[in-house]
């Protein structure tokens, strides 16, 4: 019972990292109707500018910074290069943000090498929160749950409360009559991704100290995250978050608990063949749930895929 | 610059040209490139070209690279047949060429069967494996293009490429696995021991897939994959099922990805899990676009360039990534036709005979251009040295020149180099822009 309470915390922070980025990802699509392959390269970017930053000013000033810069590199990316691009189609566009991903992990090689950095928690928070059962939880978890439950809360209401939210749910539904009406829609365009980039900013300033700063940061959690927004339904906000915590969860709760493929294939009645080393399926026999925890997602989203295209909320149908 | 649309198989302004030649009375040969001769013709100089390359390259690495391109271009040319000519964008492509590449190593292995098998028969084990495979995931992948069919690869790419750590059995885990291709039946008294014996296999199957690819697109459902890929609607109006066009084209794509995996396990003998992997994938990717989606030969083009990229420059250089990405970018941005979209450029000019008025304008801007670039990468250079050579080693080379990068004078020359540069090619670039509107209207003028 303790475990699975931590389980559920480890599960937790883990998919609140996730939702901050397929949350910029989520509303970019909704909008440019791409797939931005570069927005784990702008999480990289957020944790290598936040690791720079806090050694010459501190871990706050990174926290505040980097994600700015990190905002303003997205938005000069959409307004010179994927604005330029789109004429070409659909295509080309997800092939640039692809060829933008490669570049910018050769560049943080070029610039920081090869090596992970030395980004670590700040002292500050470098204590244990409190305990459960001989399982201490780092206050610095705590930190970051609360970042991103607030992140949350502040993206929904600016969305759905504001003004400047109302125009940006107009835009992405229907551009050219918000055009019409006097609103700069290109501005506008720019400015969510630009935000959105920021966001993968963030969670790679407050991302990087745990799960380390090193160049293949992006590639290991790229991948993952188009999973669960397209797990979640593309471009829908809720569904990134419900999708990020599945995942989160799914993940973790594999990898904690050792199930047995042998022990699942006994109970369903398949009884286990006697000369192992002569049978074909000898690995799939010894599986265990935390080899296969990291494929789990792309399961997951394969499955969705050919039963419900459209994904959990999504409202598209193709 | 960019007036070549990449989703037509010509030019823009090769359109009017094209049809005049067409006579009224015969409109199937529309489509036509003209009389047999000419159609065989580029086939023929391929043929003599690659039987004639190794007596000109005789040592083994530059045989390596000759092989490693044949490999490529393969594979590059069936990911065409998705991408440029079907419309979709695979992220996991490499799974059909690696899981055929692992069922030819298996069959290596099988030392029975094995050795009654000639060799060169045994890539096209591996493009059925292939072709097996993407019978299986086209099943629900090709559903629709797009971004649901490129999520689906990338996903059963990953899925494939992660299960290569866990299924030892059959993908041999990390250190994936090896064979010998000299057991199997020596075909006509070849064993195959020698890289050159290796590299005409290689060069006939390049002939043959390319041959069977370039027929596959000529054939109805060749054309039809274009008709699907630019109006899917309105293919399906006239009674085509998008999807199972879609379906063959995966299918026969996974197949020469599958020939294309065979010869790689013929040539270098081991497998690993690098052949699956979602990096492969972006590279095909990469080569692909790089030589131009819109027309049958740019993936070649793409092939020996990237090869020859790979493996010169990065033996110049540490930072051989960075340029490629770099290019990649590029072309994505400012020639989404490739190279082959960029020598396709110049066919209205040659048609009209006004390509010389090209000459000069072109090495007025492109040298200095290029000079200017070449100063850009010293300058990438040193700042790479500076930053990570090791503590005292201040001595670098580049471009045939030792020099300390700790010192100011050699930053002032590539700093200069760059500048002059790119001021003087941005300076004729108008001209070169007259010329070209000039070489490219028909009629009038000098």
């Amino acid at each position: 019972m303790d475990l699975i309470l931590v389980n559920l915390i480890d599960g937790l922070v883990t998919g609140l990292l996730l939702f901050m980025l397929s949350a910029g990802l989520t509303l970019i699509f909704s909008m440019m109707g791409v797939l931005n392959f570069a927005h784990a390269s702008f999480y990289m970017l957020g944790a290598y500018f936040g690791y720079q930053i806090s050694i010459a000013l501190g871990f706050w000033m990174g926290l505040l910074v980097a994600p700015l810069i990190v905002g303003v590199m997205g938005a000069a990316v959409e307004r010179y290069g994927l604005r330029r691009v789109h004429q070409y189609g659909h295509v080309p566009e997800l092939i640039f943000t692809f060829g933008l991903a490669l570049l910018i992990e050769e560049l943080v090689q070029f610039i920081w090498g090869k090596n992970q950095m030395p980004y670590d928690v700040p002292d500050i928070l470098n204590f244990t929160a409190f305990a459960i059962s001989g399982n201490s939880i780092p206050a610095y978890k705590i930190f970051m749950i609360f970042i991103s439950v607030g992140i949350f809360i502040g993206l929904l209401y600016i969305l759905t409360k504001t003004r400047v939210g109302m125009i940006i749910q107009a835009a992405l539904s229907y551009p050219r009559t918000v055009e019409a009406l006097g609103h700069n829609v290109p501005l506008i365009f720019m400015g969510v991704f630009g935000v959105g980039t920021a966001l993968a900013g963030v969670a790679g300033v407050i991302a990087g100290p745990v799960l380390g700063t090193f160049p293949g940061m992006a590639f290991v959690l790229g991948s993952i995250v188009f999973v669960t927004i397209v797990i979640g339904g593309l471009g829908s906000l809720w569904g990134a978050l419900v999708a990020s915590l599945l995942i989160g969860w799914i993940t973790t709760f594999a990898k904690s608990y050792n199930i047995e493929m042998e022990n699942i294939l006994n109970a369903i009645g398949i009884a286990t063949p006697e000369n192992m080393d002569e049978n074909l399926f000898r690995d799939f026999w010894s599986l265990t749930s935390p080899q296969i925890a990291d494929i789990l997602p792309y399961i997951l989203m394969v499955l969705i895929l050919i039963f419900r295209p459209a994904g959990l909320f999504g409202k598209r149908t193709q | 610059m960019s007036d070549t649309d990449p989703r037509t198989d010509l030019p823009e302004g090769a359109r009017p040209k094209e049809q005049l030649k067409t006579d009224p009375t015969k409109p199937a040969q529309r489509m036509g490139a003209g009389t047999m001769t000419i159609t065989l013709l580029p086939w023929i100089i391929a043929s003599i070209a690659m039987m004639v390359l190794p007596m000109i390259f005789t040592n083994n690495s530059a045989l390596t690279i000759m092989n490693q391109m044949s490999i490529t271009i393969i594979f590059a040319l069936a990911y065409n047949m998705l991408l440029g000519q079907g419309g979709m964008l695979s992220f996991g492509h490499a799974v059909y060429a690696g899981v055929g590449g692992f069922f030819c190593m298996h069959l290596m292995n099988m030392s029975d069967f094995f050795a009654m098998l000639p060799l060169p028969v045994l890539p096209l084990f591996g493009g059925l494996f292939g072709m097996g495979l993407a019978l299986i995931v086209g099943a629900f992948s090709t559903r629709s293009a797009g971004t649901v069919f490129a999520m689906i690869s990338l996903g059963v790419g990953e899925l494939i490429a992660a299960s290569s750590v866990i299924v030892v059995a059959f993908f041999g885990g990390e250190e994936g696995i090896s064979g010998d291709r000299t057991y199997a039946q020596p075909f006509f008294g070849v064993e195959f021991l020698q890289q050159q014996e290796v590299y005409y296999l290689t060069a006939a199957w390049v002939i043959i897939s390319a041959a069977l690819m370039y027929a596959w697109s000529r054939t109805p459902v060749g054309r039809m994959a274009n008709a699907v890929r630019d109006n899917p609607e309105r293919a399906e109006f006239l009674g085509y099922s998008a999807r199972w066009v879609r379906y063959y084209s995966f299918v026969a794509s996974g197949f020469f990805a599958g020939v294309s995996g065979g010869l790689f396990a013929i040539n270098y003998e081991i497998l690993t899990e690098e052949n699956l992997n979602a990096a492969s994938s972006g590279i095909i990717l990469l080569v692909t676009f790089l030589g131009g989606v819109g027309f049958f030969f740019g993936p070649i083009i793409g092939a020996v360039v990237f090869t020859l990229v790979q493996t010169v420059l990065s033996l110049e250089t540490e930072l051989w990534a960075f340029y490629a990405g770099s290019l990649f970018v590029a072309t994505v941005m400012f020639f989404p036709g490739g190279l082959a979209g960029l020598i396709m450029m110049h066919v209205p000019a040659f048609k009209l005979g006004k390509a010389k008025l090209l000459v000069m304008p072109y090495l007025k801007t492109l040298l200095p251009a290029a000079l200017g670039i070449l100063g850009l990468c010293a300058l990438v250079e040193m700042t790479f040295h500076y930053r990570h050579g090791a503590t005292g080693d201040n001595e670098m080379t580049l471009f045939w020149t030792t020099f300390d990068s700790h010192t100011l004078l050699p930053w002032i020359i590539a700093g200069a180099v760059a500048l002059i540069g790119i001021a003087i090619a941005r300076k004729t670039a108008p001209d070169l822009k007259d010329a070209w509107n000039e070489a490219n209207t028909a009629g009038g003028g000098s």
